[in-house]
């Protein structure tokens, strides 16, 4: 044996970097297959939910979407009064959370003193950490009743006798409700859509803001001509994002919407969501088409949320990927 | 001229003035929930809160305590899942997924899943392992926070690995290093912190999570520790006693929402504070 050759050193070198090669596939591997989970998970959901779904899905067909029967006793069920109650108190709650979010995010760009952005912006985003089921008991115990004594009557007073809209807020004024329901879901969707909107409003170039300033142009003038023009694309996405979270909240809304799987045309009265209705009915749901169709709501539930949240994440994404122009 | 300029001089006032309000409409909405929290939740507070367990119905006193465990418990194992595999995913979007197109797709949907309502991830698992297992389980319960948690751990530590520079990646090339290793001894360890923020946060999303426990872990009135049994825990423990007709169960459930809110609320003020030092330092 004499001193190591040169070729050794290289075999020995090669080895080695065949064996890094290695070791990079197979990390490469790995971690794309936990990526894959969540994949993995999505269209889990949408199969599992299905499959379940079936018997009902097959002894409805698709009338089961505008069908407005949930009789459990009768064994025959359709989905327009839970649908209803969705929609309603979603886009109810994004008519008030919308306007007060835009105030939110404009005061916490525009007008806000520098010091207190951030104390401020923490204090809305931890409104977005409090448990949905707080939000539950806080509605249930101490703002329905508050309501029920203190704006239902007044409300009635002034929009009871309104031809179209009156019927609105006809009904005794009991504190739970669709119109409850959606003023607690607006609290919950605020800081989602604020903190949207706050982000993209920060994406816009100062030297745009500034040449309006300096053609002598108001703050208000700024946000309304330069700021949301520019942002329009991710405020929509950011209200979409509200959206989505109002259709799937569950335990908020299933405290203080009152649970009364009919459709009543008031927003005093009682009404259901999806959600709320497979939270109530789920754990004793008897099995065969009463389950199925707990499954089938569920999978309604599924469908609808993901359309609005996959266009709302493909606005802001864009919105935000345009930050340099 | 002079009309005009009132005008705009009266709207610039007025939109500043509403946003102002609609501030105050946040924090009064926040102050509000907390308050009634504190006021409610402390009157509940003591120390038969974590001794006693959960009462019959219409017995005096009570405690949380199996649902205190319970959710430890439940928590711990969903975190014990999410945890490798949001990091590892976070890793793959981070460090693979710059071009490729699949990587973009999971990123999506990872988004997608950070919104998707909780109670529809319940009735997932509830077909996938309770409909098949036979019956409800503190497993099951962990499996649904879980998938959860997932998504919040595989976003921030995605978004905490792409704050590392290029130049340390490029130097640990440099030096010979092979991917794996850049990825795990350089780039994570620059970003350990953040991603224990990561986890943090999606333990406190779950935390407080209702619906997916519902028809999962369910409840259980008795202490246990078995996790292949139906398992007590604060969530659906508050939901069942604030909607009951007894005074002392309702009071149980303030207490409980107390003990989880607060819980959250730390992590996330505890989260911001220890990212602002360390932003001035």
């Amino acid at each position: 044996m004499s001193e190591p050759s040169a070729t050794g050193e290289i075999d020995l070198h090669a080895k080695q970097v065949a064996k890094f090669r290695l070791q990079d596939k197979l990390f490469h591997f790995t971690t794309q297959l936990f990526a894959l989970v969540v994949l993995a998970a999505l269209v889990g959901i949408l199969v599992s939910l299905a499959i379940e779904a079936w018997p009902s899905l097959k002894a409805f067909g698709p009338q089961f979407l505008w069908t407005n029967v949930w009789s459990v006793p009768d064994d025959e069920y359709g989905a327009l009064a839970a649908i209803y109650g969705t929609v309603v108190t979603s886009v109810l709650a994004l008519l008030i959370a919308v306007p007060i979010s835009f105030g939110i995010a404009f005061f916490l760009t525009e007008s806000c003193p520098l010091w207190l952005r951030r104390p401020l912006g923490t204090a809305i985003e931890l409104l977005a950490g409090i448990p949905s089921i707080v939000y539950g008991i806080w509605g249930l115990f101490v703002f329905a009743p508050l309501f029920a004594e203190y704006f239902q009557p007044p409300l009635q007073n002034l929009l009871g006798d309104v031809p179209v809209i009156g019927g609105w807020f006809s009904g005794p004024p009991i504190g739970i409700g669709i119109l409850t329901a959606s003023l607690v879901l607006s609290m919950m969707v605020i800081p989602f859509i604020a903190s949207v909107m706050r982000d993209v409003f920060e994406t816009v170039p100062h030297v745009l803001k500034e040449s309006a300033y300096g053609l002598g142009c108001t703050t208000w003038e700024v946000m309304r001509n330069i700021v949301l023009p520019y942002t329009r694309v991710g405020v929509i996405g950011g209200i979409m994002l509200g959206l989505g979270r109002a259709l799937g909240e569950t335990m908020a809304v299933t405290f203080v919407i009152g649970n009364a799987n009919r459709i009543i045309p008031s927003l005093f009265a009682p009404g259901t969501s999806i959600a709320s209705t497979l939270a109530n009915e789920f754990g004793e749901a008897d099995p065969g088409l009463h389950i199925a169709s707990l499954f089938a709501l569920g999978l309604v539930l599924f469908v609808i949320t993901f359309i609005v949240l996959a266009i709302s994440r493909w606005l802001i994404s864009r919105s935000m990927g345009s930050e340099g122009l | 001229m002079i009309q005009l300029y009132t005008r705009r001089v009266w709207a610039n006032r007025i939109g500043m003035a509403l946003s102002m309000v609609a501030m105050s409409l946040g924090l009064i909405g926040l102050m509000w929930i907390l308050w009634t929290l504190f006021s409610k939740g402390f009157a509940a507070l003591s120390i038969d809160l974590f001794t006693q367990d959960t009462p019959a119905p219409g017995s005096e006193g009570g405690g949380l305590r199996n649902a205190i465990v319970g959710s430890g418990l439940i928590l711990l194992f969903s975190m014990l899942i999410a945890t490798p595999i949001g990091i590892l995913a976070g890793i793959y979007l981070a460090e693979y997924g710059r071009v490729s197109k699949f990587a973009s797709f999971t990123r999506f949907m990872t988004d997608i899943m950070l919104s998707a309502p909780s109670i529809v991830i319940g009735l997932f698992v509830y077909a996938l392992f309770v409909a098949t297992t036979g019956g409800f389980s503190g497993w099951a319960g962990s499996l649904a926070l879980a998938l959860i948690a997932i998504p919040v751990v595989v976003r921030t530590t995605e978004n905490m690995l792409k704050l590392v520079p290029t130049s340390l990646r490029e130097a640990a090339f440099a030096v010979g290093a092979p991917r794996w290793q850049v990825s795990l001894r350089v780039t994570l360890r620059a970003v350990k912190s953040g991603v224990v923020t990561g986890v943090l946060l999606a333990m406190a999303r779950i935390t407080g999570e209702t619906a997916p426990l519902l028809f999962t872990a369910l409840n259980n009135q008795f202490f246990s520790t078995s996790m292949g049994e139906p398992m007590g825990n604060l969530p659906v423990v508050i939901y069942q006693f604030a909607l009951s007709p007894y005074d002392n169960w309702i009071n149980l459930a303030w207490g409980g929402a107390l003990l989880i809110a607060f819980l959250v609320l730390a992590v996330n003020i505890g989260v911001r504070v220890a990212f602002r030092q360390k932003d001035k330092r």
